[in-house]
């Protein structure tokens, strides 16, 4: 077996075992404390770039289940591949058990080609990644050598989105989805709610088509990459037509109207986030994948802040004060994670219902 | 906090009363926990709970304390008095719940004003209603189990015939599945359910889910809906073994993010339903073949899932739940880990732990080692580990069943039929799993017998793989590193290192291991100490709650070398014979040590303990008790030394090892204690200081012990250094009875011996408890027993101060232990227990460490001898109290909670070996008094009309002719059998014959009453001559357990209990705080 190592910008070096495919990679290397769920993790598109580092030890446990569809979207994967660039874990589960898995971990990185290592005190490297912020790392066997890779610098949204529009659905409602890295449960909790899905990608101009709502999904690396999306979002925004955004999507709204965002320490990447609706005593527990966020400080009047981070105070999300606009920083489609926010879909679509008359 | 109930300035907490199989440490916790809340509040609370060992029933922790029963009598008289705003009801288990649902139906809470803190009662009340509650989680689209409630056994058949077999029976309002149980066809069924009729008037009859995963949520909500689930928790065993008796791991292993939240979000749903303010918690069963599920149970309070959840966790469930009732929202409160952080929020596990139950079934005669859907274990433990293999193994040597892990266990149990243990599994599942692998099943055979998910029988089979692998090296030389260190990896113990590379023969076990040690220390191969901090590393915390792992590469925590820091020994799994009381003193040493200024580190890992608080030391390592932990913790804190006597047996075992390699004991020294340990050192010891001790021999053959029998005589008490099923230690009294137990103990040889030793008859026993500072006694208590020598101290109802000793004895019995303390030098507690006849006193027993009765002395002369014994330990300035106990103008007894109607055919006799699962003690004016407060605590009852004595021997006749005339004079029709019968008239006594059981077609019989439920208390005393008497005997107690009737086997404890219900009426006891006993 290759010997592996995992090398930190700061010169910190961790060595392990493989359980994936023998590729050298680079990324921004980030923890998330989820404890189940990886199968939808790492088909995650906003995970891209990145080398995840699982808090949870021991992963593997259920392999991996198969690649079937409904309605064009698959059954148990976020996209159609795996969007990390490498994982990393304490404790592999080489043998699997349950009654919907076709496969291992380690197979189902081998054939996407993604590296796997087992065997690090995932601990020891969280508590690096904490104090001293996401950090570059990269992922190298034996006596290979490769450089640092920063993806914040390039337009991974880009990369993600699809590059042709795609319909799902015959529903009532007529919505637009700007793929900037979508996930496939905010398809299947819109096409459960009757609507119908046209995909576009993310600098798709969509301004001059009809439609009922409008969404911005997810998605990877910094907003400010995303110009283009912000500006068709500024023109709807004149608009009333209902809109809703998640994750990068919240934070591209925000852009467009006005507001600023920035780079979280070390972002926010799992399942027990709780979010206070504001102004309320509601608490939700939350799933998050985030590494920038919303300045609320630069939130412009006409807007507020809907949701807010219990634990650090930083936004969870925003919404127009008179018009049917609103995004969360947060995933209510979970996915993987807790579902208790799954209302605001429906919220999406009563203000779609309403808009309509 | 707008909506905070600020009118609340006083509070009832319900507390659980007497440990017993199914409700035992855990409401110790989870009321101490809510008691902190309410304080921290300013609400002045006052606590009823009559078990005087738990660390709630202390004055730091409730304002008030009342050790009455938890009975709607006593509770409605505590309100008269304190006159509270409030009560909570969820903190004391199933005895506080059923005592609140009935306060509440009766109108006592209403009428008295008094507000249910935390969840409504009425919602309580359809949880523990079957019916009403399928109908609820039908309302709300949630399956449960196709079941029906029925009223009798007609309604049985018929649900029967509309559900099929197999299926399950519950009945309603008990503890722990209590009467419940599977049946597969109609004899069984007429079994079971007319046993189950006999607990509740409600049985349910149920579609059979045996084989699904069961899974187990932990919820809690506040007033304004918020929600959360702070843990889940899933069973290694399928369903068809109760959660109690099931090996269970947090978070859940083989559950996908969809089964995982989905469950979550169902028991999120249920819990907005039923309306809960507080913990709740959800069982469900999982399809292992989809997603389909059921809610198999819900318990509106706090359970021993959720004490398990909270230390899996770090999240204080029961602090919360008790915060939540008084009004906060969940934003509102803090994560008492993190600080910063807030308390809405649901953990997240960067390990795995691992509970295992620990059972006791070796101390009863006559019980079914079966495991199922019924309760019977007596304690639990738990392990982390950063991987299955790690904590599964840690675990198997917490249980202190003599097991060294999964692996490595050669003197284990011979398991002839594999085949039987897999599929009917008993308390030993597990280690017929490793045997089965021995015999080269395959993970497949063995999850088609068991159903155990796939998952965990390849984790164990890593394990059983990797030993088969360090079995091939002979040397540690050979062996190598990256086997060694993955060894560490999965969990194993120096000793399973040792035992299968090194392979030493017994005597050169601990040599060998230490080798390994060495071994293992010298190529750099330590384990590392991690933090649980509730948010996996992702936000920092100062958290001292810490676990130690070899998967790891560095430490959480850095270690101050200042000589400031002492570590006290914890006493691991609760197990009949050491329970909470060895909590209540680890607790006190650790308070003393930080009183003093000194930092605290205790090491333990029962879940259900106060001492597993973070709260409560400065530093906690949930972590073996075993040498070769205890010294990594030493090594790496370097503590100014280790307290090894307030934690019972195991942190006592330690002592000597620690010594031998040179790491500070504190208190008497580790020499002394093993020569009290040593019966060959001890009795040279009394002989040299002219103390009295019954004669007895180490004997090895048959001869031997006949021979020394005819020079003492019968009756004796033999004591096998092994223990057999069946031939444990016991008393025999004839050459009849003397040839039964050596075909039992069919192996008496020079490797295993016997201990026999002269029984004396007729004699008092007596106890003291003291501590002492270098061999001179600073303070003692002495206390007697009710019962005659020959029940175990365990068993016994205890007195103190005596109230019926001669003053002379009292002299002897300090004069001996003065001599004892300065013979053996002891500095710290000690305990011992004597024989007293007629002034004549012999040593049976001497303990250099706290006992069992600690709490109760302490708390009852109001002096605390563990604060005392480890400010001697520490070597700091006390005073030496100059209390006697003669001063006392009150009177404490302790009483035994016995817990036979969950171990079924067990036969509910006292002998020299323990089987009571806990005790209560209450305090009185007078003698009779407090016997009866104590007795109506564990669950005895002044009877109605009718009481059955069949009273054994001819002594046990005349001790209770007395009571037999009270009984007559008071009115109660008197029942008796055969013999008890001719005596009774023969004196004058008016009583009705009830044949014996065995004489099924003459009535009236004894047996027909006890089903017919037409006597309110039996008392039998066991006669030990013939077997038919001993057959008899045992019929009539197992049935009187079986249908619930309160039964008494002791004819000193019968006569007393007799005369204190004559004497005093509910009305005429005194309700009195412990404050106001001066």
């Amino acid at each position: 077996m290759k010997k592996v190592k995992l090398t930190l910008e700061d010169g910190t070096v961790f060595t392990g075992k493989s359980f994936g495919s023998e590729k050298p990679v680079a990324g921004e290397v980030v923890f998330y404390t989820a404890m189940v769920g990886y199968p939808e993790s790492l088909t995650d598109p906003s995970y891209t770039g990145q080398i995840l580092v699982s808090t949870y030890p021991m992963i593997g446990n259920y392999g991996v289940p198969d690649n079937s569809a409904t309605r064009k979207v698959s059954n148990h994967f976020e996209s159609d591949k795996i969007h990390v660039s490498g994982f990393i874990i304490s404790d592999y589960s080489s043998e699997y058990s349950h009654w919907n898995a076709i496969k291992s971990l380690g197979d189902w990185l081998k054939e996407n080609d993604v590296p796997g290592i087992y065997g690090i005190d995932t601990r020891a490297l969280t508590k690096i990644l904490r104090e001293k912020g996401s950090m570059l790392g990269k992922i190298e066997f034996d006596d290979q050598r490769i450089g640092f890779y920063d993806p914040n610098l390039e337009n991974l949204v880009a990369r993600v989105s699809i590059k042709n529009t795609e319909e799902h659905g015959n529903g009532e409602y007529k919505i637009i989805l700007v793929d900037c890295g979508v996930k496939n449960n905010i398809i299947r909790c819109l096409l459960n709610r009757g609507a119908s899905v046209k995909r576009v990608p993310w600098d798709y101009d969509f301004t001059s088509e009809e439609y009922d709502g409008l969404f911005i999904s997810n998605g990877p690396g910094d907003p400010a990459m995303c110009d283009a999306t912000v500006k068709n979002l500024s023109k709807a925004l004149e608009g009333n037509t209902p809109i809703m955004g998640i994750c990068l999507g919240n934070q591209l709204l925000a852009r467009a109207a006005g507001a600023d965002t920035y780079k979280l320490k070390y972002g926010h990447r799992s399942h027990n986030q709780p979010v206070l609706l504001n102004g309320t005593d509601r608490c939700f527990i939350t799933s998050q994948n985030h590494g920038y966020a919303i300045d609320r400080k630069t939130i412009p009047n006409d807007w507020e802040e809907l949701f807010i981070n219990v634990n650090d105070k930083t936004n969870e999300g925003i919404k127009h004060k008179t018009k049917p606009f609103f995004s969360t920083q947060f995933h209510p489609e979970a996915s993987s994670g807790p579902v208790d926010t799954e209302f605001l879909f429906d919220d999406f679509i009563n203000n779609i219902k309403k808009h309509k008359g | 906090m707008k909506n905070f109930k600020s009118h609340i300035k006083k509070a009832i907490v319900l507390g659980s009363g007497a440990l017993k199989i199914g409700e035992a440490g855990e409401f110790d916790y989870s009321g101490s926990q809510a008691l902190k809340a309410l304080k921290e509040e300013g609400i002045e609370t006052v606590l009823i709970n009559p078990n005087i060992a738990t660390i709630q029933t202390s004055e730091e922790i409730a304002d008030k304390i009342y050790f009455l029963p938890v009975t709607p009598f006593f509770v409605e008289e505590v309100i008269k008095k304190e006159k509270p705003q409030g009560i909570l009801l969820a903190f004391g288990g199933q005895t506080a719940l059923n005592c609140g649902v009935a306060l509440y139906e009766t109108g006592i809470l209403e009428k008295y004003n008094i507000e249910v803190l935390g969840t409504p009662v009425q919602s309580i009340i359809d949880t523990e209603d079957r019916d009403i509650f399928a109908n609820i989680l039908k309302s709300i689209d949630v399956k449960t189990p196709a079941s029906i409630a029925c009223k009798n056994m007609e309604e049985a058949k018929n649900a029967v015939e509309k559900i099929g077999f197999p299926i399950i029976i519950r009945a309603a309002y008990t503890l722990g599945g209590l009467g419940s149980g599977f049946c597969s066809n109609m004899q069984e069924l007429e079994i079971r359910a007319s046993n189950a009729f006999s607990y509740s008037p409600q049985i349910l009859i149920e579609e059979s889910i045996k084989g699904w995963k069961e899974v187990e949520y932990e919820v809690v909500r506040d007033q304004y809906d918020n929600c959360i689930t702070v843990c889940n928790m899933e069973n290694f065993d399928p369903l068809g073994i109760h959660t109690g008796e099931s090996i269970v791991v947090a978070p859940s292993q083989t559950l996908t993010n969809k089964e995982y939240h989905k469950l979550r979000e169902l028991s999120i749903r249920i819990i907005r339903r039923i309306g809960v303010v507080g913990e709740c918690n959800v069982q469900f069963a999982l399809d292992p073949f989809s997603e389909d599920y059921r809610v198999i149970e819900v318990n509106a309070r706090l359970s021993r899932s959720s004490a398990l959840a909270s230390k899996a966790t770090g999240y204080p469930l029961a602090f919360i739940a008790a915060k939540l009732g008084l009004g906060y929202g969940l934003h509102e409160l803090k994560n008492t880990v993190t600080k910063v952080t807030t308390a809405c929020f649901e953990p997240a596990l960067d390990y795995v732990v691992c509970k295992i139950p620990r059972w006791d079934l070796n101390k009863f005669s006559g019980v079914s080692k079966q495991i199922g859907s019924s309760m019977k274990s007596v304690g639990e433990i738990m392990s982390i580990g950063r991987n299955f293999e790690e904590a599964i193994q840690k675990g198997l040597r917490m249980i202190g069943l003599g097991m060294h892990g999964f692996v490595g266990n050669t003197e284990e149990i011979t398991i002839e039929t594999i085949e039987e243990e897999l599929v009917n599994p008993t308390d030993r599942r597990i280690f017929a799993i490793a045997e089965a692998f021995n015999k080269d099943y395959s993970v497949e055979d063995i999850y088609q017998k068991t159903k155990i998910d796939r998952w965990f029988i390849q984790k164990l089979q890593n394990i059983f793989k990797l030993s088969c692998e360090l079995s091939t090296h002979s040397s540690l030389d050979a062996l190598p590193e990256e086997t060694l260190l993955q060894a560490k990896k999965y969990g194993f113990s120096d000793f399973q290192i040792a035992r299968m590379v090194l392979k030493p023969s017994a005597s050169q076990m601990e040599k060998k291991m230490i080798e390994v040690r060495e071994h293992r220390k010298a190529k750099g191969i330590l384990p590392f100490v991690k933090q649980i901090d509730t948010l996996a590393g992702e936000y920092p915390a100062m958290t001292n709650y810490l676990y130690i792992t070899y998967n790891a590469a560095e430490n959480d925590v850095e270690f101050q070398h200042d000589g400031q820091s002492v570590i006290v020994l914890g006493s691991g799994a609760y197990r009949i014979g050491s329970s909470v009381e060895f909590d209540w003193c680890s607790v006190n040493a650790v308070n003393t040590i930080r009183k003093e200024g000194l930092r605290s580190i205790m090491i333990n890992y029962n879940p259900e303990t106060v001492s597993t608080d973070y709260d409560n030391c400065d530093r906690l390592y949930f972590d073996e008790l075993s040498f070769e932990r205890v010294m990594d913790i030493v090594d790496m804190e370097q503590p100014r030394g280790t307290i090894v006597s307030v934690g019972g047996q195991i942190p006592n075992n330690l002592a000597i090892k620690l010594h031998r390699q040179n790491m500070p004991v504190l208190g008497t020294s580790a020499l002394k204690i093993d020569n009290a340990e040593d019966r060959q050192k001890f009795s040279t010891l009394l002989d040299k200081i002219n103390v009295d001790q019954p004669r007895w021999r180490e004997l090895s053959t048959i001869d031997e012990i006949h021979n020394f029998i005819d020079e003492v005589g019968f009756p004796v008490l033999i004591r096998p250094s092994y223990v057999l099923s069946g031939a444990a230690m016991n008393v025999v009294s004839n050459a009849d009875q003397l040839e039964h137990f050596l075909e039992l103990a069919a192996d008496v040889s020079k490797e295993h011996p016997v201990v026999v030793t002269e029984f004396i008859e007729q004699a008092k026993e007596i106890e003291i408890d003291a501590v002492a500072d270098k061999g001179e006694i600073v303070a003692y208590a002495i206390s007697e027993h009710v019962e005659f020598a020959g029940v175990h101290s365990g068993d016994a109802t205890m007195v103190f101060p005596p109230q019926k000793l001669y003053i002379e004895t009292i002299r002897r019995v300090k004069r001996i232990s003065r001599e004892v303390a300065k013979g053996l030098e002891i500095s710290g507690p000690f305990n011992m227990q004597l024989l007293a006849k007629d002034n004549d006193i012999k040593v049976i027993e001497c303990n250099l460490r706290a006992s069992r009765s600690f709490p109760f002395v302490s708390k009852v002369m109001k002096l605390n001898l563990i604060e005392l014994a480890t400010k001697v330990m520490l070597g700091i300035p006390y005073i030496k109290p100059d209390k006697s106990l003669f001063e006392l103008d009150h009177i404490g007894i302790k009483a035994p909670q016995f817990s036979f109607h969950r171990l079924l055919n067990a036969d509910p006799v006292l002998g020299v070996d323990m089987s009571s699962t806990g005790e209560v003690a209450c305090i009185g004016d007078t003698y009779y008094e407090a016997i009866m407060k104590s007795m109506l605590s564990v669950g005895y009852h002044a009877p109605k009309k009718n009481i059955l004595i069949s009273s054994g021997p001819a002594r046990s006749k005349l001790e209770l002719l007395k009571s037999a005339q009270m009984l007559v004079d008071k009115g109660y029709n008197l029942f008796a059998t055969e013999g008890t019968h001719r005596y009774f008239r023969d004196n004058n006594i008016e009583c009705t014959r009830l044949h014996w059981p065995d004489e099924e077609d003459r009535k009236p019989n004894t047996i027909d009453y006890i089903k017919e439920k037409k006597l309110d208390l039996v008392i039998n005393i066991p006669k030990d001559y013939t077997r038919r008497e001993l057959s008899n005997g045992y019929r009539i107690r197992r049935n009187a357990i079986d249908f619930n009737i309160p039964l008494i086997t002791n004819a000193r404890v019968a006569s007393a209990f007799i005369y204190a219900f004559c004497k005093y009426n509910l009305e005429d006891l005194t309700i009195k705080s412990w404050n106001e006993y001066k």
